[in-house]
């Protein structure tokens, strides 16, 4: 079992971490962000929550719906939420099955209206601009074909900040 | 967002059922793999976007430090004019010449360019005077296929522009009644293919279609010639539907540090001298401003809250030549070696300061370099490039007596403008004479305000330290100007934004910026405004692009934070002793490894950049498994151009990190740009320089140096090839260089990961 010093050391660690991803945002250098980059920050601190955890979250930190959220209500909570692992990553192979779902035919590809279909009607949708960016991003300049399986490892392997 | 069938089920667990796979997946697993895929991808875009931001950090810090460089370079030329008037043997001295021209009565001459002959195998454009469509259309069409125009041409057509220009009062009023749709343009800064894709989406200049081009038409891009020959030869053609204002690179100091000079001495080596002379005349005359229907005020900073629209209108605009140089003084002749040494001793020891600039620097945008942090505990000296910071410790009541004889410029209890004024051009002078005549700082200081400030979020108005001139306007400086002559807007340029273009001060200032990827590769996009008889703001935005194959948002962010990360690295190894010496106040046991707090707490005192150090760390540095950083590790992936044998780490450092001034210097000392110049010419640059630097370095190292590298070719000295030694590169990039003599240039030239 841990004892006291590595706790107290663990949760400071984890104090700095949400203090430097804050501070990108914090233009004005007087601790407070925009709500309206809440989410970003959230997910640069390694978690993957939904967006409706995202609501959750911010109704629970934001002082009277001002647009604005301030550092002192953040980072107890955002120090809990990494302290219990509330929004786990989404393990690799979870992802694949999730692609191998929508892919009915089992082609080993998705087609872009196919994606499209689902990623703007189904879940908690996407708006056109995340399409749009999602359909360049990851379809095949040739074939146009979004072959999941290999994106999947491309995309996850990103530097561990 | 609805999506009226389904029931957005809540994922508890992570799972999904095996079994279903096999069966026809039914709504609620579609429901659950649709939303996970979401999930991870909108966290993906999201770690996308905090990589671009701080990669945008990056590269805003590092040229705003840049910036403060260059009031390194315009002190030295100072410098160097007051106390040395032959650098050359015979002639008059060039620099002299570069920087504080008498007027040349050849110039004026009606007919002096047609002395120039142009010979029949030129095949670029040929202009006849006055400009018709037909000559622009010439240009347009010779400059979209890299042909250059001769220089006979440009000084005709800039000795023309001056005519022009000469006419025209510092504030040109226009009214849209008389024309439909006015297009205003931000910072070009030599894009070519901006202008021309502006052009192409917004139409060429004509009645139908007015522009106000903002400054910053030269420097930093490599086209600066070819863009402001197209918009002088616009502005001719059409002198009432084009309109150009005076940016702060339209200024032969900065000029001399960002390009342009540069640029014009490659393209036109015989009339090089010729054609920077006229245009530093003509870029001296440039209106400062435009208002449009007397409502939407237009320039290229900002303002301050001193600035007087009609005292403004009425000043010599033409006098003010450079922001970055007073009308010229006699220094005293200064004991060169004592003074510096005594300077560099003040910068390091001085603790306390004056606390305006300190103060005011904290309040504003976090992305500013963080001047007001000055030496941490530690007694790092600081480095000389910071020297802004230092400059308002001379006026400072804490003088060391060994200066005290000398008289003193002013009290501290004078207000920021007088110490940006005289400040950045005295951090290696001991003392001055007497200010000028108040009148002349006047004028200065309210083009400078007008080319220089920009706005912050906070009220109030303080000096800009960062840029060297100018100030941060609040919305209440803002409010007040506009309400005092009845205007509703206030456009400016001046910084790069992401989207080309942002709003502040409640909406009443529009900061509009015309060069797309001006960083990097997919760094931002450039935008222009259009505004008609009601005055609404219309943006435009687009993005040049390089590649025919777009690239992805995931590619241009890799590329552009490669970019950034190895010019850090880079700003990081030309500080490497200071940063080793600072790193080792906190290792007393050598153990190689300082704490992560430790390792900022060091870089954030002798870098002076604001960036989130902590964020970036895992990029710079290699840690142990305890947390601890190995700060050597920082300087692994760099390394000189080529192997410097027996050479001061204090030598070589200083050539890194000055390469490109002393390469500037050494541009304009090169006269007939052979690439060479005397060993004496060196020898006498260099000691010029680092006396100004105040860099102990004396005369055999540079003579051991110049030995080892063997660059000595018949009593002269290749200095392009000096220099390539002393370009920082990535030692990946080594190992796929070829040997010495060879093209080492073009190959050291592309920084980029994408070739």
């Amino acid at each position: 079992m841990e004892n006291k010093q590595t706790a107290g050391y663990l949760v400071s660690d984890v104090h700095k971490k949400i203090k430097a991803a804050f501070e990108a945002f914090d233009y004005e250098s007087n601790n407070t962000v925009d709500v309206r980059e809440i989410g970003t920050i959230i997910y640069s601190l390694g978690c993957f929550p939904t967006q409706k955890d995202l609501h959750d979250f911010i109704a629970e930190v934001e002082e009277d719906h001002s647009g604005y959220i301030q550092l002192n209500r953040f980072l107890p909570a955002m120090a809990k939420v990494l302290l219990e692992n509330r929004f786990p990553p989404i393990a690799e192979d979870l992802l694949l099955q999730a692609f191998e779902v929508l892919d009915k035919e089992k082609k080993g590809h998705l087609e872009p209206e196919e994606l499209m279909r689902y990623m703007t009607q189904e879940g908690e949708p996407f708006t056109q601009e995340e399409m749009d960016e999602m359909l360049t991003a990851l379809a095949d300049p040739e074939t146009n074909y979004i072959y999941y399986k290999d994106l999947i490892s491309q995309l996850t392997i990103d530097p561990n900040i | 967002m609805g999506c009226g069938v389904s029931v957005a089920t809540k994922t508890q667990g992570n799972r999904l059922e095996t079994e279903d796979l096999v069966q026809t997946p039914n709504r609620a697993l579609t429901m659950k793999a649709a939303v996970l895929i979401q999930r991870w991808y909108r966290r993906y875009m999201a770690r996308l976007e905090m990589r671009r931001r701080y990669t945008w950090n990056i590269f805003q810090s590092i040229e705003y430090a840049g910036e403060q460089d260059q009031l390194q370079l315009s002190s030295f030329f100072s410098f160097m004019l007051d106390n040395f008037t032959q650098l050359n043997g015979n002639g008059p001295d060039l620099i002299s010449q570069l920087l504080d021209p008498v007027v040349d009565p050849w110039l004026d001459r009606e007919t002096c360019y047609n002395f120039i002959s142009v010979p029949e195998t030129y095949t670029g454009p040929r202009l006849l005077f006055p400009l018709s469509v037909s000559d622009t259309n010439a240009l347009l069409s010779a400059f979209k296929e890299q042909q250059t125009l001769h220089a006979r041409y440009v000084l005709q057509l800039l000795y023309e522009t001056k005519k022009l220009l000469k006419q025209m009062p510092n504030i040109v009023h226009l009214s849209t009644s008389c024309t439909k749709e006015i297009t205003i343009c931000g910072d070009l800064h030599g894009r070519l293919d901006d202008l021309l894709l502006i052009f192409y989406k917004n139409g060429l200049p004509s009645a139908e279609t007015p522009y106000v081009f903002n400054g910053d038409f030269v420097d930093r891009g490599k086209k600066s010639i070819e863009v402001v020959v197209l918009l002088f030869a616009y502005l001719l053609l059409y002198p009432d539907y084009m309109h150009l204002n005076r940016g702060n690179h339209e200024d032969h100091i900065m000029n001399l540090r960002y390009g342009f000079t540069k640029e014009v001495m490659q393209k036109y080596k015989t009339h090089a001298c010729e054609i920077l002379q006229l245009f530093q005349d003509v870029f001296s005359l440039l209106p400062v401003a435009t208002v449009i229907d007397g409502k939407i005020l237009i320039v290229h900073g900002g303002i301050s809250d001193q600035t007087d629209l009609d005292f403004l209108s009425s000043i010599e605009r033409h006098k003010v030549k450079s922001a970055l140089r007073f009308p010229r003084r006699r220094f005293e002749q200064l004991d060169i070696d004592h003074s510096c040494r005594q300077v560099k001793r003040i910068k390091s020891t001085d603790a306390s300061l004056p606390s305006s600039s300190r103060s005011h620097s904290k309040t504003h945008r976090k992305r500013r370099c963080g001047l007001s942090r000055q030496d941490s505990g530690t007694s790092v000296s600081s480095s000389s490039s910071s020297s802004s910071s230092s400059s308002s410790s001379l006026c400072s009541p804490q003088t060391p007596s060994c200066l005290s004889s000398r008289p003193f410029p002013s009290s501290p209890s004078i207000s920021y403008a007088a110490n940006v004024l005289q400040v950045p051009f005295l951090d290696s002078l001991s003392s001055v004479p007497p200010p000028s005549p108040p009148q002349h700082e006047k004028e200065w200081k309210q083009i400078v305000d007008i080319l220089w400030s920009d706005p912050k979020i906070q009220d109030g108005c303080s000096p800009n330290t960062f840029r060297g001139g100018g100030c941060y306007f609040g919305p209440d400086v803002t409010r007040k100007l506009l309400l005092q002559h009845n205007l509703q807007l206030l456009i400016r340029s001046h910084e790069c934004k992401q989207e080309g273009y942002e709003l502040c001060h409640d909406g009443k200032v529009i900061t509009i910026f015309s060069a797309s990827n001006y960083y990097e590769d997919g760094s931002n996009r450039g935008a222009y405004v259009k505004l008609g008889r009601e005055l609404v703001p219309r943006f435009y935005q687009y993005q040049v692009s390089r590649t025919t194959r777009r690239l992805t948002l995931t590619q241009r962010v890799r590329a552009a934070e490669g970019s950034a990360l190895r010019a850090l690295q880079e700003k990081l190894f030309v500080h490497r002793s200071e940063l080793m010496a600072g790193f080792q106040q906190y290792d007393q046991s050598h153990s190689g490894f300082v704490s992560v707090s430790e390792w900022i707490l060091v870089l954030e005192a002798v870098l002076t950049l604001d960036l989130p150090w902590r964020t970036l760390r895992p990029h710079l540095c290699r840690v142990a498994p305890d947390g601890r950083v190995e700060y050597e590790s920082c300087f692994e992936d760099m390394g000189p151009g080529i192997p410097l044998p027996q050479v001061t780490p204090n030598l070589a450092e200083t050539l890194f990190r000055y390469r490109t001034d002393i390469e500037i210097i050494f541009n304009i000392i090169d006269k007939d740009h052979s690439g060479l110049i005397s060993v004496e010419e060196f020898r006498h640059t260099w000691r010029l320089f680092s006396a100004h630097l105040g860099v102990d370095i004396d005369d055999k190292a540079i003579n051991d140096l110049a030995r080892s590298i063997d660059f000595n070719k018949d009593g002269s000295i290749d200095f392009t090839e000096f220099l390539e030694a002393f370009r920082v590169v990535h030692k990946l990039e080594i190992k796929d260089q070829q040997p010495i003599g060879t093209t080492n240039k073009s190959l050291c030239q592309e920084k980029s990961l994408l070739q």
